[in-house]
């Protein structure tokens, strides 16, 4: 066996078919690994919300579900709108000029919604997904700075948001929190999931 | 082929049913032999040598107890929750089955943390060790594969928001990240599809490739032979050996270390049964209490932590924040200057070294912190790997290394149980600061073990293992 010369075109042939079954193996991986994405029927489920706002009171915040992600709408108070001067210079991105979680035109302001009392936020903390809780209190409390002026702490991993959702210096999470796209169908009822048209 | 045996007809019932099988078998006869009777392992093994044989007990506890429990349970959305619920409650005997398995995936990491700490002080990685090593370092992370799938599973708000967090972890690595993770979770959220994908990872996936490692694991180490905790090798040339080549100072694994394993075993189950029976949950630390609340994608539980057996490798991501990058730049910096410093390179190695570090510094103030937390997460356990090629010390053991060495080691561990307590706690100031303190530790333990590991004063090595019969 071992004192046998090589049979070139066998070898051809043994190296030729065992890379066009390589290839074909690579092709049957395909369907394999694109099962891993989401299916039709996942894709399908993200349609806009609807949302009746005329009950929320000022300082009031309420939470719905769009693509099954926590959607907050907080109504500002005059003091709360005022707290953002203050934490302009602690934030580390105060002009949302950061683009992972673009934020359609009407409202990149200041504010960082459409009507300066109404925010939307997506309630998902932008470093690893925990929802923050409410910390709309000011003052001094356990987590916070003693000059908290009111906004949201993630409790995994203790990122800050100041009231306008704008992520603290310094802390784990890199981004804002996301402005979902949403509009105004009249001025108490509002649409999660489409941007105004320009 | 071997041989075909005639035996005599006059034989006994039980020499014949041998015989019919040996020559239809002879691969089973082999094995019996080259892994357990005719096995030498060191005489001298002591109270760490317990944890190997244990590991394997409780992967036969996992297995065969998932295998009940995956008759009542239900991987869905809707149901999981439930059926949990129902196995502890409806169920004949359901909550024993339940508690073993949950108590068993502690036990596991438990046995298996102490089982590689045994590797370390004995230095039983090291050559011809290496892919023992390597085979382990492969088991424990598909260990904590199985535990991080098994965990989404009852679908409770510890199981929802740790997987949450766990998938994120990947979106933040740069350019592919986003799409890596819809691609896990195959959903925009943890949802039904993600839990029906970890059952199978769970339960069938994982188990097998686990199963195949750890026969590679046991394979490897029965050629290569075992270590003990002297550090000599019993099968070496210089090592005296009776009439049939066998090493003196070893003993069959069967029956001598099967009976000695027995204590073990006893001694395990003792804890094991009490924890079962008298703590199931442990104080929150085996069964987190927020998993007994049904899982809510709108509601992050006030304080969320994974279990204690992830948590030193959480808290070294936590520990990665904006300040530890700057840190680590600085910590490139000055180890570059110190390489150039101590001469021995050429012009191109000292290019080589400069281009290296600012490219290094370059990359960490380039991508967030997210991202470097993980790889400092993820670099922690892959960092084992490389131990073999890390200890540059003439003595494998810890018995005949200066005694410094074992104050590193002590702080070692000390530290990575500090790490360990912090991950579980809520985010602090002083708390952030000694994980990064921790991490540094950990990370400089084994960078710089190829030069410490070989300083000191070294005990002389005795020719044998020591034992005292008894």
């Amino acid at each position: 066996m071992s004192n046998s010369t090589v049979d070139a075109s066998k070898r051809t042939w043994l190296i030729a078919s065992s890379c066009a079954g390589a290839v074909g193996a690579g092709f049957v991986a395909v369907p394999f690994v694109r099962s891993f994405e989401p299916s039709e029927r996942a894709k399908a489920a993200g349609a806009p919300v609807e949302v009746d706002i005329s009950a929320l009171q000022p300082g009031q915040k309420m939470t719905v579900e769009w693509r099954g992600k926590p959607v907050w709408i907080l109504h500002r108070t005059p003091e709360m709108l005022a707290s953002l001067k203050k934490t302009d210079s602690e934030v580390a991105d105060p002009q949302s000029k950061r683009t992972a979680f673009p934020i359609q035109q009407d409202a990149h302001n200041e504010w960082r919604s459409i009507k300066p009392e109404i925010l939307v936020l997506v309630g998902i903390c932008t470093h690893l997904g925990c929802s923050p809780t409410d910390k709309l209190q000011p003052g001094p409390q356990a987590s916070l700075p003693d000059d908290w002026q009111g906004g949201f702490l993630c409790p995994c991993h203790g990122s800050t948001f100041d009231l306008a959702g704008r992520v603290f210096k310094n802390k784990p999470a890199p981004d804002n929190l996301e402005v979902p796209p949403y509009k105004f169908l009249s001025a108490s009822r509002l649409l999660i999931g489409e941007e105004t048209k320009a | 082929m071997a041989e075909f045996k005639e035996i005599s007809p006059n034989a006994s019932a039980g020499a014949k049913l041998e015989n019919w099988l040996h020559n239809r078998f002879p691969t089973a006869f082999d094995a019996y032999k080259v892994h357990m009777s005719e096995y030498y392992a060191p005489k001298n093994f002591n109270f760490w040598y317990f944890f190997g044989s244990l590991a394997l007990l409780v992967l036969v506890i996992q297995i065969v107890t998932g295998i009940f429990l995956v008759m009542h349970y239900k991987p869905d959305a809707a149901n999981a929750f439930a059926s949990v619920e129902y196995i502890m409650r409806d169920v004949p005997w359901g909550w024993l089955i339940r508690y073993m398995h949950s108590t068993g995936a502690s036990a596991f990491f438990i046995v298996v943390y102490l089982h590689m700490f045994k590797a370390m002080i004995y230095g039983s990685y090291r050559k011809p060790r290496e892919l023992v090593w390597i085979f382990g370092c492969l088991i424990f992370l598909m260990l904590m594969a199985e535990a991080f799938f098994g965990y989404l599973l009852p679908w409770g708000q510890m199981s929802y928001w740790g997987a949450q967090v766990i998938v994120n972890l990947f979106s933040a690595v740069p350019f592919v990240g986003p799409d890596l993770a819809l691609l896990i979770r195959g959903d925009y959220v943890v949802s039904d599809a993600t839990l029906n994908r970890f059952f199978s990872f769970h339960v069938i996936a994982i188990p097998l490739v686990l199963i195949g490692l750890v026969v590679a694991h046991l394979f490897a180490l029965h050629d290569v032979g075992s270590n003990n905790p002297d550090g000599i090798d019993i099968k070496a040339k210089d090592q005296p050996k009776d009439e049939h080549g066998h090493p003196v100072d070893g003993i069959p694994f069967h029956p001598y270390y099967t009976v000695h394993d027995m204590v073990g075993v006893s001694v395990f189950l003792m804890v094991f049964s009490a924890i079962i029976f008298f703590a199931p949950e442990l104080g929150g630390y085996f069964l987190e209490f927020n998993n007994f609340i049904p899982a809510d994608p709108l509601k992050t539980p006030p304080h969320i932590a994974p279990v204690w057996y992830f948590t030193p490798f959480y808290s070294m991501l936590r520990a990665t924040t904006d300040v530890m990058v700057q840190v680590l730049c600085g910590v490139i910096a000055i180890s570059a200057i110190i390489t150039l410093l101590r001469g021995g390179l050429s012009t191109l190695g000292k290019g080589i070294v400069v281009v290296g570090a600012v490219v290094g510094i370059a990359l960490l103030l380039t991508f967030d912190a997210k991202f470097w937390g993980v790889v400092v997460m993820g670099g922690a356990v892959i960092i084992l790997f490389f131990l073999p090629w890390l200890d540059h010390s003439p003595v494998k053991s810890i018995r005949y290394r200066p005694d410094w060495h074992k104050y590193l080691y002590g702080i070692f561990v000390a530290l990575f149980l500090v790490l360990g307590y912090l991950g579980v706690k809520p985010p602090s100031d002083a708390g952030t600061i000694v994980s990064q303190i921790g991490t540094l530790y950990y990370f400089g333990f084994f960078l710089l073990m190829p030069w410490w590991s070989k300083a000191g004063q070294f005990k002389p090595v005795p020719d044998r293992v020591t034992f005292h019969p008894h």
